[in-house]
Order: structure tokens, then C-alpha cells, then sequence
């Protein structure tokens, strides 16, 4: 089984590429080879940063995205998105202008503004995963979350986890062979090895 | 449901061996900072942070081999700090496997270094430090060379410019409170975190569980920063993060 693991300059590549390995995923291909991509088991995009640097980024590199496409939208391989990579999904961001994300799930990525003002942004450290009945792949708990803006999807039956930073925050967003985390797996000791886990054995 | 209080032990690194020792059991080798992080992170550390001591350019090379087995055996968020003076040094660090990396002198002399970094790695990424001394009440003052030399610069504005450049969060140590265990300087952490929007870590002093709580209930602090009580193995982690619910916080179970 090939994993491809979509390197865009924009991710904490290493990191998600460690956490796999550990959960047992042993052919991880970094890359950002179409050709590659088009013949993945499984495709992985991470992101930090900012949701316009890693949209540019994804965009530059020629027939990447439709490649993502073919792949996980007609082909429907199981598609992982963590933190921006999760944002991405949606249908554009606001941070730093209005940016196009890939729009497999319909949605905005917004600041996240909490009215009570002693409420720290970044939204970063550990806090809890509330899974939605019948929700695949995600199990409720505690996962590490780092980010200042949040995705609000149009369709409630794309929220998979919640959780809460002042206002309500989506953890997780879905849809047939498509997951995307809010939280970082690779971060989130156990709790997040285990998703990689049920993600490598995921039909979608 | 609300963010948990991080609990961040900090490991003095030198030269790719640990300084300060932990004294946990079953370590083969206790001055390798690999096999350290990962008893934290069995330990459920919240977070884990390296500070590099290393004064020569050999030793930096071997931080980042450190960093490198560490990423891969560790699953929670590594900050690394000391002697970070450019975008450059940051990104070594963060391809080698850290999350965060914490800037300290540069910071004070060329703040813009926490722009460069935040613009090309992003704000979640940049930890800025705060080494302050008290020098009268009410007011302290940004000190270098390990407390040992003042700048006349008025923590409480640099913390808050430090912010607006677009660091994700400060670190805040009291050069008073370290390595005293007496306590952090809860008017210091205080002051500073209720004047920024960004999280502060409170830093330097701590000696028992009960500083750990005064930190985030007096001084308002988002993480907590510990060594010794950690390393000495006068308390656990899980103990830690049993004061902090004891006391009415959010912490991991």
C-alpha cells in the first residue's frame, strides 16, 4: 500500500511522515509528483502556515491538484487533511485576502473570535474531540490543536468532531473517503497515532 | 470543553547531551535528550521544550541531529530554542522536526527577526521569550546574558511589540524567580498575559506543584514551564496535571 504524502513547502512534512511510520504505514512516498499521486493508495496533506501560503503553494506545482482529484474524487482512495491541509478542503479561506481552497467540502475557513476577550488565539494546546454519531474514522478524546483560524462548513452532516475555544470550532470535517482534522494526529501522542492507525486500514 | 493548560518540561541541552539531568528510571543513557523526550512523552507531557546551551557551531549540528531522533520517536509539540538569530536558523530547526522554535537575544536586539519567521513559517510557530527582571515594583525590565546584563528595554512593551510582530506565543521567564524554586514572578506573568491576546507560558522559579496552579490562577498563564521539579523527580507529569484540576483547570487526564 503506497501512501503519497503531499509535500507543497508549506507542511510539517517530517513530522506526519514519523507519526505514520509509527502507525504503521511502511510506504510513505513524500511527494509531489502527479504521477505519483495518481497511483496512491492513500493520500495525506498536512499544512501549517497560512491557509493562502499553502493554497499558493499546492496551486504552483503543475497538475498536482488534479492529480489530487483524479485520485481521491473518482477514484475515491481514502484522503487524509490535517490542520491547513484539513482547511484546504473548503471552498475558500479569508486569512491574509480571499484565497480558493480545493472545495471537496463546501465551506469558509474563518479567524476564529471568541467574544470573551481573555480567550487566547492561537487556539493552541489539547483539548477534546467530540465525535458525531456514526462519524468514520474519528474517536472522541483529546487531540493537540494549534491554529488561529477555524473551518465553518455549509453542510452540518460534514462536521465529524467538534470541539470549543470560546465559540464552537469544528475538529473535523468528512465526507465519503474524505476526513480532514483540525487537531494534529502527529502531535497528539496516542490518541492521534491511533487515527493514523484506522486511517491505514480505512476503506473510506 | 475548553484548551487544557499545557504542562511543558524544559531540558537544557549541550553540545546533544542533556544538562540537567532526569532522573527517571530505566534510562539507559540519561544524558541523551532522545531517550528523555521520549519518557516524557510517555509520561504525557503536554508539550516538550529543548533549550540549546551549546556555545559553538559543532554543537548546533548536533542539536539538530537531537531534534531529528527526537521528531521521530516523540508524538507531542517540540520547541526548541537558543541561538535562533534568523529565518534561516528557524527553518534548520523546524525541517530537522521542531514545531516551535523559541527566539531569545535576537529578539531583544533585532525584533524583527520574529516577523521574518512569522511571515515564512507562520505565527503558530514562533515563540518569542520574555527574560525580565524586576527593577522596581510594578515594572521590569528585559535582561540578556542570563539575567546578568539589563537593557533598558520595558518587558511589558516588548512583550506586547514581540506580539504584534507576530509571534504564536511568549515565553516569559522571570530572571529573579530562576532557578530559585521560590515561584514564577506572578505579577510579571500576570501583567504581561493579560495585556496580550497570545498565550503565555510562565517560566522560572517553580519549585513545587502549587507555583504550577499560582501561574495560570494568579498569573494568568496559558502553559506552565518546569525543569527541575520534572527532572529531579520530585513530581510527575501526571501529578502536575492533577494540582492543575485539583485547583478548578483544565488539564489532560
Amino acid at each position: 500500500m503506497t501512501l503519497a504524502l503531499i509535500d507543497y513547502g508549506a507542511g510539517n512534512l517530517h513530522s506526519v511522515a514519523n507519526a505514520l511510520k509509527a502507525a504503521g504505514a511502511t510506504d510513505v512516498a513524500i511527494t509531489a509528483d502527479p504521477d505519483v499521486v495518481a497511483k496512491a493508495d492513500r493520500v495525506v496533506l498536512p499544512g501549517v502556515g497560512s491557509f493562502k501560503a499553502c493554497a499558493e503553494g499546492l496551486n504552483a506545482i503543475d497538475g498536482l491538484v488534479q492529480a489530487m482529484e483524479a485520485r481521491v474524487l473518482t477514484d475515491k482512495v481514502p484522503f487524509l487533511g490535517i490542520c491547513v491541509g484539513m482547511q484546504l478542503l473548503a471552498t475558500r479561506g479569508v486569512e491574509h485576502g480571499i484565497t480558493q481552497g480545493l472545495g471537496w467540502i463546501p465551506g469558509e475557513v474563518r479567524l476564529l473570535e471568541p467574544a470573551d476577550a481573555s480567550i487566547k488565539i492561537p487556539h493552541m494546546g489539547w483539548n477534546d474531540v467530540i465525535v458525531a454519531p456514526g462519524a468514520p474514522l474519528v474517536a472522541g478524546g483529546e487531540g493537540y490543536f494549534l491554529h488561529s483560524y477555524h473551518f465553518v462548513p455549509e453542510d452540518e452532516a460534514h462536521v465529524l468532531a467538534r470541539t470549543a475555544h470560546g465559540v464552537p470550532v469544528v475538529a473535523a470535517v468528512g465526507r465519503d473517503n474524505i476526513v480532514g482534522a483540525q487537531f494534529h494526529p502527529e502531535k497528539s501522542q496516542k490518541f492521534g497515532l491511533d487515527l493514523l492507525t484506522r486511517f491505514l486500514d480505512w476503506q473510506g | 470543553m475548553s484548551v487544557r493548560i499545557r504542562v511543558i518540561p524544559c531540558l537544557d541541552v549541550r553540545d546533544g547531551r542533556v544538562v540537567k539531568g532526569v532522573n527517571f528510571v530505566d534510562l539507559i543513557d540519561a544524558g541523551d535528550p532522545v531517550e528523555q523526550a521520549r519518557a516524557y512523552d510517555a509520561a504525557g507531557a503536554d508539550e516538550l521544550c529543548f533549550l540549546d546551551i551549546s556555545a559553538s557551531h559543532e554543537g548546533r549540528g548536533t542539536l539538530l541531529d537531537v531534534v531529528r531522533r527526537t521528531a521521530e520517536v516523540c508524538f507531542m509539540p517540540l520547541t526548541v530554542g537558543g541561538g535562533v538569530r534568523s529565518a534561516e536558523d528557524a527553518r534548520a530547526l523546524l525541517l530537522a522536526g521542531a514545531d516551535k522554535v523559541a527566539v531569545n537575544s535576537a529578539a531583544v536586539s533585532r525584533p524583527e527577526v520574529v516577523s521574518d519567521i512569522a511571515e515564512k513559517f507562520g505565527s503558530q510557530c514562533i515563540v518569542a521569550s520574555v527574560d525580565a527582571r524586576q527593577v522596581e515594583p510594578g515594572r521590569w525590565e528585559i535582561f540578556t546574558h542570563g539575567g546578568r546584563k539589563a537593557t533598558g528595554i520595558d518587558a511589558l512593551e516588548h512583550a506586547i511589540k514581540l506580539a504584534e510582530l507576530g509571534a504564536g506565543e511568549l515565553l516569559v521567564t522571570s530572571m529573579d524567580g530562576d532557578g530559585t524554586q521560590n515561584g514564577y514572578d506572578l505579577a510579571l506573568t500576570r501583567t504581561i498575559a493579560d495585556a496580550v491576546s497570545v498565550p503565555v507560558i510562565a517560566s522560572g522559579g517553580v519549585g513545587n506543584l502549587d507555583h504550577l496552579v499560582a501561574g495560570v490562577t494568579q498569573g494568568h498563564a496559558s502553559a506552565v514551564l518546569a525543569a527541575s521539579i520534572f527532572h529531579f523527580g520530585k513530581h510527575t507529569i501526571a501529578e502536575a496535571h492533577e494540582a492543575l484540576r485539583a485547583a478548578g483547570l483544565p488539564a489532560r487526564a
